[in-house]
């Protein structure tokens, strides 16, 4: 399940910042993908609520510090959806 | 055109995609016009930004933009901001919403404290308005209000002067009354968008808590979409004619094999009423002037039976020039664009069939057929396109359609002379020349702006360059109309010339291509000379610039008698004509009435 995730997600980071080649990883953090600054996480966060048809809190939206907890938190939205 | 950036597009691949469709759009082999645009916000710009340069690309403008500091729209609009003045826009678009509004209404204010808020905020944005048109000149694009996403007083917020929603309403009302007596002042009509996509997504505030966006982010592709056409039909990038199809298109059924009978067209059934909506549609862009056609796979004799059918709203006089025949659709598109004399981008295709939508497409990139759907979706799906989105409405457009039927008359009376100087005498011809005129100003400056084929240099000028060109001494402003048996055409030419040092340089010398052929450029040259005259003028040089669209005009100059003094390899011209005592009027068919 959280291959998936991290499956969907490099597809997601690659189109967002056009880059073929990008992969990211559970440490991964903003300083190390060029091009994501605050401005651009808005548009990561709403296209990954697109996709995995999720809807972060504000709490939530703020508060990913790395790749990882992005992943966690996608998780835990997708179990509330199937409960 | 890249189908992904036609209505109905998805907005959020155009979110996800936006780096990728720019470099799309950069890489195609296009002459793009480029403008400078500011964008003034009360809330955070950025991806507004990213994305109205996309769509604005797709019409072939590439814009750079002025983004102003977060929410200083007020203070960088009314204070002096060198920045800006720096970067002098062709454009100002504001990005204000009910987030700044600075004081709604208490319900226990009087009315004469609620009329003062009203005004205090209106007369906010009067002094951006003025100062804007003061410094830079140029068109500016104002949102109105959007409606508040909670109701305090629940239904009552609409009626009641204490309410938002009564409030916003008069605010907007008082724009309105400004921008039909001022002209440089645009309204980008959000309360209707937000309405479309639905308020409750709209103002979801999250985007406003987390990122100070004044909407949902999944929404700017509806709102830059929106701006962008007025911005290019302010930049003269309008749609001129609609191209139809019938079977399946105007009527339901195939006339052919059903009979004019039984196609579905009319008040009786669901089907029927939803083509006889749509019809309606078609023919009321009439009124904008807009030009229709037929191109159908039909014989002719089955087409015209169903056009003649009792509830038929489009009967065959309504159209420019209708193709019913086997040909294939693309050939027939591009003698409709010939025989109208419109560029073939200019026409929009309307098929049901996806197959023709493509070869039509195909042949001429730059043409839309949109994907309209199924027949109670035809009207919404083409609509919301914003193909000719009206910015300046001039009197000549109302009578354009007439004027079109006018043209074909005249082509069928040219057949009956073998000789066509003859002809042109029958026609009986009478051309008002003169210096711009403020009544004739609107006409001016869309002709400006949108002339591709007869324009030599294709400079556009904003209605204020305009107004500025007639008004300093320094230049010679020339506007002609022409009238004949069968009509008036209208304002159809303009001249501007600069005179410098007894020389006058023509920056500009474009004209209708409806008025082709019809010796009413002599008549301007004659004019033009006589103007030179009266200032001192001996000299007059010429300038063609090429573009994909006007070698129509490559050798003018030469054909009027001007030698050729500079050509550099990208084929710009330059020309001189020297003037004499005694210059021979080059006109002998058209009758001048010097204004």
């Amino acid at each position: 399940m959280r291959e998936e995730v991290f499956e969907k997600l490099n597809e997601i980071f690659r189109e967002i910042f056009d880059q073929e080649n990008l992969a990211v990883y559970d440490e991964t953090t903003a300083d190390e993908i060029e091009g994501w600054d605050s401005l651009e996480h808005i548009n990561l966060i709403t296209e990954i609520e697109n996709v995995f048809h999720i809807k972060f809190s504000i709490k939530e939206a703020a508060g990913m510090k790395n790749v990882g907890e992005m992943a966690d938190l996608i998780l835990e939205h997708l179990s509330k959806t199937v409960d | 055109m890249i189908e992904e950036l036609q209505y109905p597009f998805e907005a959020k691949r155009i979110l996800a995609q936006k780096k990728k469709l720019k470099r799309l759009l950069l890489s195609q082999n296009i002459n793009f016009i480029e403008k400078k645009i500011a964008v003034l916000g009360g809330s955070t710009t950025n991806d507004i930004i990213l994305i109205l340069e996309i769509f604005l690309l797709s019409y072939g403008i590439k814009a750079s933009f002025y983004e102003s500091e977060y929410n200083q729209y007020y203070q960088e609009a009314v204070f002096d901001n060198p920045k800006l003045e720096k970067f002098a826009p062709d454009l100002i678009y504001i990005h204000t919403t009910n987030r700044n509004i600075s004081c709604f209404p208490a319900v226990e204010d009087s009315a004469e404290t609620v009329n003062r808020l009203l005004t205090e905020e209106f007369e906010k944005f009067h002094i951006i308005w003025q100062e804007l048109h003061e410094r830079y000149q140029c068109p500016i694009i104002q949102n109105n209000f959007e409606l508040p996403f909670y109701r305090l007083m629940g239904n009552k917020e609409a009626s009641d002067i204490h309410g938002k929603i009564n409030f916003l309403t008069r605010l907007n009302m008082q724009f309105y009354e400004y921008v039909q007596k001022n002209r440089n002042v645009y309204i980008c009509d959000i309360n209707y968008i937000s309405a479309d996509y639905g308020l409750k997504e709209w103002a979801d505030p999250f985007y406003y808590y987390m990122y100070k966006y004044a909407l949902n982010i999944n929404a700017i592709p509806y709102l830059a979409f929106n701006v962008a056409n007025i911005i290019k039909s302010l930049f003269g990038k309008n749609k001129k004619g609609f191209v139809l199809d019938l079977d399946n298109t105007l009527w339901g059924g195939v006339v052919g094999d059903d009979g004019a009978d039984h196609i579905m067209l009319g008040p009786e059934e669901a089907e029927g009423q939803a083509y006889l909506e749509f019809q309606k549609y078609i023919r009321e862009h009439k009124q904008l002037g807009i030009i229709l056609s037929v191109d159908s796979k039909n014989d002719f004799e089955n087409a015209a039976a169903g056009l003649n059918h009792p509830y038929s709203e489009l009967k065959p006089e309504e159209f420019a020039v209708i193709k019913a025949n086997w040909n294939t659709k693309d050939r027939n598109f591009a003698e409709i664009a010939a025989e109208t004399n419109l560029l073939p981008e200019s026409l929009v295709f309307v098929d049901d069939n996806q197959a023709e939508r493509h070869i039509v497409m195909g042949q001429f990139p730059g043409v839309n057929a949109p994907k309209i759907g199924e027949v109670q979706n035809y009207i919404q799906n083409i609509d919301r396109n914003g193909f000719f989105e009206v910015t300046l409405l001039s009197s000549d457009d109302l009578k354009r359609s007439k004027m079109y039927q006018e043209n074909a008359k005249r082509a069928q009376y040219q057949t009956a002379f073998s000789d066509y100087g003859v002809y042109l005498n029958s026609l009986e011809m009478t051309a008002a020349i003169g210096p711009f005129d403020s009544v004739y100003m609107d006409r001016i400056a869309q002709l400006t702006n949108k002339s591709n084929q007869f324009n030599l240099t294709t400079k556009r000028y904003s209605l204020e360059e305009l107004e500025a060109a007639a008004s300093v001494g320094s230049y010679i402003t020339l506007y002609g109309k022409l009238e004949d048996k069968f009509g008036d055409n209208g304002v159809v030419t303009v001249v501007i010339g600069r005179v410098r040092h007894a020389v006058c340089h023509i920056e500009l010398w474009l004209m209708s291509c409806r008025v082709l052929k019809r010796d009413m450029e002599l008549a301007m040259m004659d004019c033009l000379v006589s103007a030179c005259r009266q200032r001192g003028v001996t000299e007059i040089r010429g300038y063609y610039y090429p573009t994909a669209k006007n070698s129509m005009v490559q050798d003018f100059y030469a054909l009027l008698g001007f030698q050729k003094t500079a050509e550099d390899e990208e084929g710009n011209t330059e020309w001189r004509f020297l003037i004499q005592d005694h210059y021979e009027a080059k006109n002998h068919y058209i009758r001048i009435n010097l204004i």
